[in-house]
């Protein structure tokens, strides 16, 4: 195997600055759970069609699986670790688990980051605002429907 | 004994215990474990439906930098499956390859990259061998079957059976109807992929980690296949990232890793790639089917003959028990005066087939709900008035000799047909609306373990300490469904205690005592059962020391929210467990639940299917079709389930919501489909599942008819709420376009192609019209329960 091209790379990761040397070909997913520790953010393909691995990229929700760490240089990523702890949750953290948004868990990290995303940049979505927004992400287990409560619980909250 | 819910805690809808870990992303899934001096293993697979190994060459592999091991099948000879009865597959092929996806050989190296590219350099030299994809080819006799030496055909098991007169049936009927039916496999799509992880730990002994639904069996194959002693090995199944039935086989993957960490003393972890996980199926088995009811005018079932040919891929799994599955439960709806059931499971060169939710049942109950539906209009019925005049009575036997307990199903189809407004709506919508009905009922737990034995199926220990804090101690793993909640709400109910205030130890074969796994939907009745038991005695331990010391009468003293109340005086429950401990020392106690022995037949196959209680579903789906395009638009679903109790609400009405949207998923699109060997689409973009765009509302309505053994009366809600769903949409695509889709996925091709048989005079159905050349032996009779003579 020829020994891969190793860049610098500078991110901000959850408001920390994170200075790594990664292979050309590393995703961003590989350099979060891998590199950094980061394992809230989850993968459920690795081939961009199940949104597991959704992180916010300048906050934009953005796949991790897709995109290379190299790409990024230099933006700020949000994952999960960044938003709340059980300790302290985000409100999209405690809404999920009030309101049983999660059954097994393994979407959730990515759905709530996707649902911050939007509350970001639209604080009063309707509904199917809010399903269009976490239509590329896939549950399995929910049939979404305590999803879609939980994000418009926290939206009506901070209206 | 029944023991009503008085704390207000069981019933409430409180969050999962585990909620905030899940949303806040610290819950560790296998994946996410790791260790410093890990290596990872890859596998490499067969890329042959059908074919004999000439020849493994690993030298190359073993060559490059950064491998620390290579085996092939010859490292792991044993064989192993989980039934007893079906010991067909090795973790690493010996000499055949039965499916594309077979594990042939296997490496641990530095990085996952090196280990994919020494699985390159593996060299293998296969003698392909023709493969049999389907059941028509299945049935022929061939020189090469896909198990076995010499010519015969590829059947894998037989069941044919008959209970009371089913010929006299059929002739003292006044109508009598036949249906060909046919039900597409599609597997479980679970969103975490399998993974493994194992070491040898300090003491040498061997600790392997898995996302699985079953520890136990998992610890029982590892031991058989690994040839290590049980108690050198020790098996952790971490939270499932969603189960369905797919991570409760033990797999390739599991062994391997574990072999790998014994051979390099190192920690190995594999986790599989999407299309691995497609390949590893196990999922739900394509079902052609047959019917011959007989009825009287007025809509009663005189017998009933079911034929059913499943395609069970390359290797057995839980196939034998899938297949009596396929037959069995079709008596826990519906009052079958006599039954004649005849099934086959054949081997193809496809990813074996196994249990996914609902396992076996979702596809004869497909068939069984249309042909009544198809009856009804024959006799001028309507959907409700057939299946009125037809339901089990609660409390009563069989035909087939299960055991019926509580049954609220009369209640779901009331309120489901009323909350719907079914009555108004079917034949009275406006074209291409339409409605349908249908009704299901599921196993809570299968009455029997899958090896023979006496002992419990789950037993719990709980614990306390001087703090207060209660410790629960149960083998059951978490795929999602909620387990944990469950025995934390149980335990809490019992003692007062808020469940998110209780530890619950899980899913460790070293730590916590048997829970023979979340499979059949049995942890809920099976472990809450051990739970409670175990809280009572503890309970018992706590008040009557508490009456000793108090000098009260033990009648005085009672359990409390956080609380021990004796005698107008009342103790924070840390108070009262510390007097307690002085008097008995260790605070503790075990609770152990086998199933009745009373449930079951006396005959070959009597023990596939029966429960020690089943749950009941109704369901209405409300249709909007396109002629033009065939397209299908569910626009609600109404669903009522007989939980017997609820544990928790929430959890409930989510496993309702969470089925509802796979059934969705298999009536309309998914399927496990092949161009010869070669899965159509292994990935999560050409397997197509219902988004939140395509998910309608649900309206749940739970029944609670109080199970008498049931841990406070509860019954499961896993699986059953799936089964009635796909059966009410292809009976509400009739009502709105007067059209039979008899299989599914009712993809819109389908739609079409019954739509132009209709305008061109035909009776406007798509499906399946003959069956397979094969013929059963003649059925084996079962002398009915008495009130059936
Ligand atoms: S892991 Fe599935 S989209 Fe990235
Ligand atoms: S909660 Fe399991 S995939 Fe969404």
């Amino acid at each position: 195997m020829v020994e891969p091209q190793v860049e610098p790379v500078r991110l901000e990761v959850n408001g920390v600055t994170r200075r790594l040397f990664v292979a050309a070909h590393r995703t961003l997913l590989e350099t979060l759970r891998e590199d950094l520790g980061l394992t809230g953010t989850k993968h459920g393909c690795e081939l961009g069609e199940c949104g597991a691995c959704t992180v916010l990229v300048d906050g934009t929700p953005t796949l991790s699986c897709l995109t290379l760490t190299v790409e990024v240089d230099g933006a700020e990523v949000v994952t999960i670790e960044g938003l709340g702890t059980v300790g302290d949750p985000h409100p999209l953290q405690r809404a999920f688990a009030a309101h049983g948004a999660a059954q097994c868990g393994y979407c959730t990290p990515a759905m709530i980051l996707t649902a911050k995303a939007l509350l970001d940049v639209d604080p009063e979505p309707t509904r199917t605002e809010i399903a269009e927004a976490i239509a590329g992400n896939m549950c399995r287990c929910t049939g979404y429907l305590p999803i879609l409560e939980a994000i418009a619980a926290v939206a009506e909250e901070t209206r | 004994m029944r023991i009503d819910p008085t704390h207000g805690i069981v019933g409430a809808a409180g969050p999962r215990v585990d909620g905030l870990a899940q949303a806040t992303g610290t819950l560790r899934f296998l994946d996410d474990l790791a260790y410093p001096d890990m290596l990872w293993g890859k596998i490499l697979r067969s890329h042959h439906g059908h074919a004999r190994i000439v020849s493994i060459d690993t030298s190359r592999a073993e060559a490059l930098p950064g491998v620390h091991a290579v085996l092939t099948g010859a490292d792991l000879p044993v064989a192993f499956g989980l039934l007893p009865v079906s010991q067909d597959e090795h973790a690493l092929a010996v000499d055949k390859v039965r499916q594309v996806g077979d594990p042939v050989a296997a490496v641990a190296a530095d990085d996952p990259d090196v280990a994919e590219a020494a699985c390159e350099l593996i060299d293998v030299v296969y003698e392909p061998l023709p493969v049999v994809t389907s059941i028509e080819e299945a049935v022929a006799v061939v020189d090469e079957p896909i198990h076995g030496e010499g010519p015969r055909d590829n059947r894998h098991r037989e069941v044919s059976l008959e209970f009371g007169d089913v010929d006299a049936g059929f002739e003292a009927a006044d109508h009598v109807r036949e249906d060909v039916f046919f039900y597409q496999g599609n597997t479980h799509a679970a969103l975490e992929p399998h993974g493994a992880l194992a070491l040898v730990d300090e003491t040498g002994r061997l600790h392997l980690w898995s996302s699985t639904q079953v520890p136990h069996y998992l610890h029982r194959i590892a031991a058989k296949v690994l040839e290590l002693p049980e108690h050198r090995i020790r098996v952790t199944a971490n939270p499932t990232g969603g189960g369905f039935g797919a991570k409760t086989d033990v797999f390739s993957h599991e062994l391997v890793a574990a072999k790998l960490a014994l051979v390099t003393g190192r920690p190995v972890k594999i986790v599989l790639t999407r299309e691995e996980v497609f390949y590893c199926h196990r999922g739900r088995h394509p079902v052609l089917m047959w019917f011959k009811t007989g009825f009287t005018a007025d809509g009663r079932i005189t017998a009933m003959w079911c034929r059913t040919y499943l395609d069970g891929g390359a290797y057995g799994s839980y196939g034998a028990a899938s297949l009596l599955y396929t037959g069995q439960l079709q008596t826990t709806t519906y009052r079958i005066p006599a039954y004649r059931f005849q099934g086959a499971r054949f081997f193809t060169n496809k990813p074996a087939c196994g249990p996914k939710r609902g396992h076996g049942t979702p596809q004869p109950r497909f068939g069984l709900e249309i042909h009544l539906d198809k009856a009804a209009e024959d006799l001028g019925l309507d959907p409700v008035t057939i299946r009125k005049r037809n339901l089990v009575r609660p409390f009563s036997t069989t035909v087939n000799h299960l055991r019926i307990t509580s049954c609220g199903l009369e209640e779901c189809l009331d309120r489901v047909v009323a909350a719907s407004g079914f009555a108004d709506k079917h034949r009275s919508l406006p074209p291409g609306r339409g409605v349908g009905l249908a009704v299901g009922a599921y196993m809570s737990g299968a009455g029997l373990p899958i090896y023979f034995n006496d002992m419990p199926q789950s037993e719990v220990m709980v614990k306390v300490d001087r703090g207060g804090l209660v410790t629960v101690y149960s083998m059951a793993a978490d795929c999602g469904q909620g387990s944990t909640t469950m025995l934390a709400t149980v335990v809490g109910e019992a003692l007062g205690l808020d469940p998110g205030d209780l530890k619950v130890v899980t899913a460790d074969t070293d730590l916590t005592p048997i829970d023979l796994g979340s499979y059949s939907s049995r942890v809920t009745f099976m472990a809450g059962n051990a739970a409670l038991e175990a809280a009572m005695k503890l309970a018992d331990l706590v008040l009557t020391a508490v009456a000793d010391e108090l000098d009260v009468d033990p009648d005085e003293v009672a359990i409390g929210r956080g609380v021990v109340t004796a005698a107008g005086r009342e103790l924070t429950w840390a108070e009262a467990v510390r007097i307690a401990e002085a008097r008995w020392g260790l605070l503790s106690a075990t609770g152990s639940y086998k199933p009745p022995k009373d449930i079951k037949g006396d005959y070959k196959g009597a023990g596939v299917g029966p429960s020690p209680a089943y749950s009941y579903s109704a369901c209405v789906a409300e249709v909007d079709c396109d002629p033009e395009t065939g397209f299908v638009t569910v626009e609600k679903i109404w669903l009522a389930h007989d939980v017997g109790r609820a544990i928790n609400e929430l959890l409930v009405r989510g496993q309702v919501e969470g089925s509802v949207h796979m059934a969705l998923g298999e009536a309309l699109m998914e399927e496990q489909a092949f161009r010869g060997a070669l899965h159509d689409g292994p990935s999560l973009l050409d397997y197509k599942i219902p988004t939140v765009l395509e998910m309608p509302p649900v309206e749940t309505i739970l029944v609670e008819s109080v199970d008498p053994e049931g841990p406070f009366g509860a019954k499961e809600v896993g699986q059953g709420p799936l089964l009635p769903v796909m059966p009410a949409i292809a009976n509400a695509v009739h009502d709105a376009l007067g059209i039979r889709v008899d299989e599914v996925p009712l993809r819109p091709d389908k739609l079409l192609a019954a739509l132009r048989d209709l305008e061109r005079g035909g009776e406007g159905r798509y499906g399946p019209t003959k069956l397979p050349d094969y013929e059963f032996r003649s059925p084996l009779p079962v002398e009915p329960p008495p009130e059936f003579r």
